[in-house]
Order: C-alpha cells, then sequence, then structure tokens
C-alpha cells in the first residue's frame, strides 16, 4: 500500500476576502512525483504555497482546514523546521547572487545559523550536487559564484540546495518553465531520479510535462480539486468532463 | 474550437470517405457475383489501388497529430481508434479484391443457385454489407449501442461458416462437375468470415473510442 506523506483534509485558503482554494481533499504519495496542473488562477501555486507557508506572508492570506505533513498539522510547526522538511524550487532559477555555487548549495545551513565542520559541509556539497547532477558539470568551478552557470544549471543548483536540507518533500512550482527543452529534459529526468528517495509535487502549465513525469494528476479549476488520480487515467480517460476539457484544450 | 478539431474533423471525413470506397467494392463484389460479371469484378479489383491510398494517407494524418498536437484523453483515443480501424477497413478492401478475383477467375457462365442458396453464401454477404453500413453510421454519430449491434451478426456469419463445410462437401458429392465452383464458394464464405471478424474489431475500436472500454480478447 502507498504511504501518505501529505494530507490535505477540507483545505482552503483565502487572500483577504478572495477564496482562492476551496475544500481540497487529497493525499500525496511517498516517493511519488505528484502534478498539480490547472489554468492560471486555479489556485496551484497558492496550494504548494501553503504546503511550506509561504502563503501566509502575503498581507491578509489566511487558510482554513488542516494540512498534515505525516500526522503533524503544519499550520503547528514551526515555519523553519517546516520549510526544512518541505524544500521549494521556483519558476525563475534563484542562486543567491553573492554566493558562490559552494556556498549556495548549504545556504540554508549557514542562513539559519547551522554549524557544520568542513569536511561535513564538502561531503553535502558533493552529494546534493551529485544528487541535483550537477556534480560533474561544477566539480572543478565550486567557488565561482552561482549565477555564472546556465539557467538549467542554475536551476539544478536549486534544487540541490533544496535537497542539501533533507526535505521530505520538494515543491516545483514551474520550475522549468523558464528553460530550454534540453534543460527542460535534464530536469525532468533529474526528477525521476530524486523521487527514489523524495516526495516530490510539481506544479506545472505544461501537461505534457506531467504526463511524462509524473505519477499522480492533480486538476485544479477555479480553486478546486476537480480530479486527483493516476497520471495516465487523467490523460487517457479523465473522468471529469472539466478535466477532459482542459487536457484536451477545449478550455482555461 | 480548439485546432485539434479541425485535424479530427479532416480525419473523419477521410476515413468515411475509404469506409464508402470499401463498402462499394463489397456491393459491386456481391453484384458481380451473383450476375458473375468479371468486368465488376475487375473495376473492385482496380480499386483496391485508391484503398491503400487512403490507408497511406490515413497512417500518415494519424503521425503528424500524434507529432504535432500530442491528443490526450478523448482524442488520443479518437486518433488511436481510427487508426486501427484503416487498418480494418483495408484488410476488408483486400477480401473484397480476393472474392472479385475469384469471380474473375470462374470458368463458368453463371454461379448455380442452388450453391448460392444452400450455402447461405449471399445472406453472408449481404449480413457483411449490412454490418458495414452500421458501423459507418456508428463511428459518424458515436452510437455505441449500434455498434454493439453487430456482434450478433457476427454470430451469423459464425455459423453460415461452421455450416459451410459440410453442405459444401455434400454439394460437391452430388454435383461432381461443378466442383471448382463448390471450391469458390467455400473459399468465399471463409473471406467474408473475416470481414465479420473485422468488423468486430472496428466495433470495439469504436466502444473504445467513445466508451473508454476495452473490449479486445474478452470472452463474450
Amino acid at each position: 500500500m502507498e504511504s501518505t506523506v501529505l494530507t490535505a483534509s477540507k483545505f482552503g485558503a483565502y487572500f483577504g476576502k478572495n477564496h482562492v482554494l476551496k475544500n481540497i481533499n487529497l493525499d500525496i504519495y511517498k516517493n511519488k512525483i505528484t502534478a498539480i496542473m490547472g489554468p492560471s488562477g486555479c489556485g496551484k501555486t497558492t496550494f504548494i504555497r501553503c504546503i511550506n507557508r509561504l502563503h501566509e506572508l502575503t498581507p491578509g492570506a489566511t487558510v482554513e482546514g488542516n494540512l498534515f505533513l505525516h500526522d503533524e498539522d503544519i499550520y503547528k510547526m514551526y515555519p523553519i523546521i517546516l520549510r526544512k522538511k518541505a524544500g521549494m524550487v521556483f519558476q525563475r532559477p534563484n542562486p543567491f547572487p553573492s554566493m558562490s555555487i559552494y556556498e549556495n548549495v548549504i545556504a540554508g545551513y549557514t542562513l539559519n545559523g547551522i554549524k557544520l565542520k568542513k569536511q561535513e559541509k564538502d561531503e553535502l556539497v558533493q552529494e546534493s550536487l551529485e544528487d541535483a547532477a550537477l556534480w560533474n558539470e561544477v566539480k572543478d568551478t565550486l567557488h565561482k559564484k552561482g549565477t555564472f552557470l546556465s539557467g538549467g544549471q542554475q536551476q539544478r543548483l536549486c534544487i540541490a540546495r533544496a535537497i542539501a536540507m533533507k526535505p521530505e518533500i520538494l515543491l516545483l512550482d514551474e520550475a522549468t518553465s523558464a528553460l530550454d527543452p534540453i534543460s527542460t529534459a535534464s530536469i525532468e529526468e533529474l526528477l525521476l531520479e530524486l523521487k527514489k528517495n523524495y516526495t516530490i509535487i510539481i506544479v506545472t502549465h505544461n501537461m505534457q510535462q506531467a504526463a511524462r513525469v509524473s505519477d499522480k494528476t492533480a486538476f485544479f479549476y477555479l480553486g478546486e480539486l476537480i480530479e486527483y488520480d493516476e497520471t495516465k487515467n487523467i490523460f487517457t480517460n479523465p473522468k471529469n468532463p472539466k478535466t477532459q476539457n482542459y487536457i484536451t484544450g477545449r478550455f482555461g | 474550437m480548439a485546432h485539434i478539431d479541425d485535424e479530427l474533423e479532416g480525419l473523419k471525413r477521410e476515413m468515411l470517405g475509404m469506409w464508402t470506397l470499401v463498402q462499394l467494392q463489397l456491393k459491386k463484389g456481391l453484384e458481380s457475383l451473383t450476375k458473375l460479371d468479371k468486368d465488376l469484378a475487375r473495376e473492385v479489383i482496380l480499386s483496391e489501388k485508391r484503398v491503400n491510398s487512403y490507408e497511406l494517407k490515413l497512417d500518415r494524418d494519424c503521425e503528424n497529430i500524434f507529432a504535432l498536437f500530442s491528443p490526450v484523453a478523448v482524442d488520443l483515443r479518437y486518433v488511436l481508434a481510427v487508426l486501427k480501424i484503416n487498418n480494418n477497413l483495408e484488410r476488408i478492401g483486400d477480401i473484397a479484391e480476393g472474392i472479385a478475383r475469384f469471380v474473375v477467375d470462374v470458368d463458368d457462365n453463371s454461379f448455380d443457385n442452388n450453391l448460392l442458396d444452400i450455402s447461405e453464401l449471399l445472406l453472408m454477404y449481404e449480413e457483411c454489407i449490412s454490418m458495414m453500413e452500421s458501423l459507418k453510421i456508428a463511428f459518424e454519430t458515436e452510437d455505441t449501442k449500434l455498434a454493439r449491434s453487430i456482434f450478433k451478426q457476427d454470430e451469423i456469419l459464425d455459423e453460415i461458416n461452421f455450416n459451410a463445410n459440410e453442405i459444401i462437401a455434400n454439394y460437391i458429392r452430388n454435383n461432381i462437375d461443378k466442383t471448382e465452383q463448390g471450391l469458390y464458394a467455400l473459399s468465399i464464405i471463409r473471406k467474408l468470415e473475416r470481414v465479420g471478424d473485422q468488423c468486430k474489431n472496428i466495433a470495439e475500436e469504436i466502444i473504445f473510442y467513445v466508451e473508454a472500454k476495452v473490449l479486445k480478447h474478452k470472452k463474450d
């Protein structure tokens, strides 16, 4: 049986009075890639921003219902601890411009005041960059600025930075939409490797990407979860006409 | 209207064009058989080239839609169904051509009516033509009930085919001078039985496309 890492129960989110997520109930399974798709404004980004509590940083933003990471209510956890467990990668690669590649990878530790020995740092940097499939490309230039890398490499550096914290869940918000097809393919390949050790949620506009890499797909529309199923079912025989119309390009 | 809709509509037009041509082959084949009209039979043989070119065109169109539009869900099932029905229709065209070749090759001036009656060959032929017509309407109107109705007709074909050996063996014993006609009749029955199988495949594809149900290889 699949084991559940994250559970949303009657979960909702607001921006002021604007109800942007309504009564979301879904389980995210361990070592699976779950894609969240839907038209702009459907609440998919809000949903993953709620998972690592970035949503509440917007003034007037509130939530209702529950999100559980295993059995722990996310909204009762200390946000910094939570964000270590739920790492996030954003649409635009955002390595810290003043830091080297090496410093970027361990930024989660240094910025949180966690001290590591030199050897621990070296090992962590190598391991994270290897897991992010970037080590071979940067091992001789670790002390150069991260911003010198190509877009695809920068995004893999951001993934390395996220996984250096050993998260339980990796959240990717349109993480390949600013990349060319080759870099996108290498990130997708990387995700398939990473899912052996991590549970991954991707938000994507790119339906073919959802079809290619995810095990499960959730379709959101106007803040509601319309359908959630195995990806192959969603793309061959969706049950809800709204899902069918969206994936066949007939609305949205 | 989504861009892909134009492509799918075009695919449907091509498919129906091919369908009509294959139906015509069957109808002309039947007429050529009952009248032993060798010229009409040659017409059926010649039209096989047009069926083949329809098949190639539809294959290419499906390939382009896969490559350029990445169809999913009902669109994916539709293109997959067209691809397979295309193949089934081409096979039916081949069979019609094969029957027409028998008509061209047979030495006599007419087929023995008694043979056509007792073997139920003409009834079988008419069932095939009727199945093709029902399936064409079912495909056009997405009517899976109509598509399912041909399964019963296929059983009639199977029964005629099953009885044919004994009936024709008896006929040959009693009409030794018409052995060749008897053998041709048996071959035609075998071919029509295969038309029935192809029609069944087509019905399954229509049901798969409309209802997303796979009936293939399931016991009745």
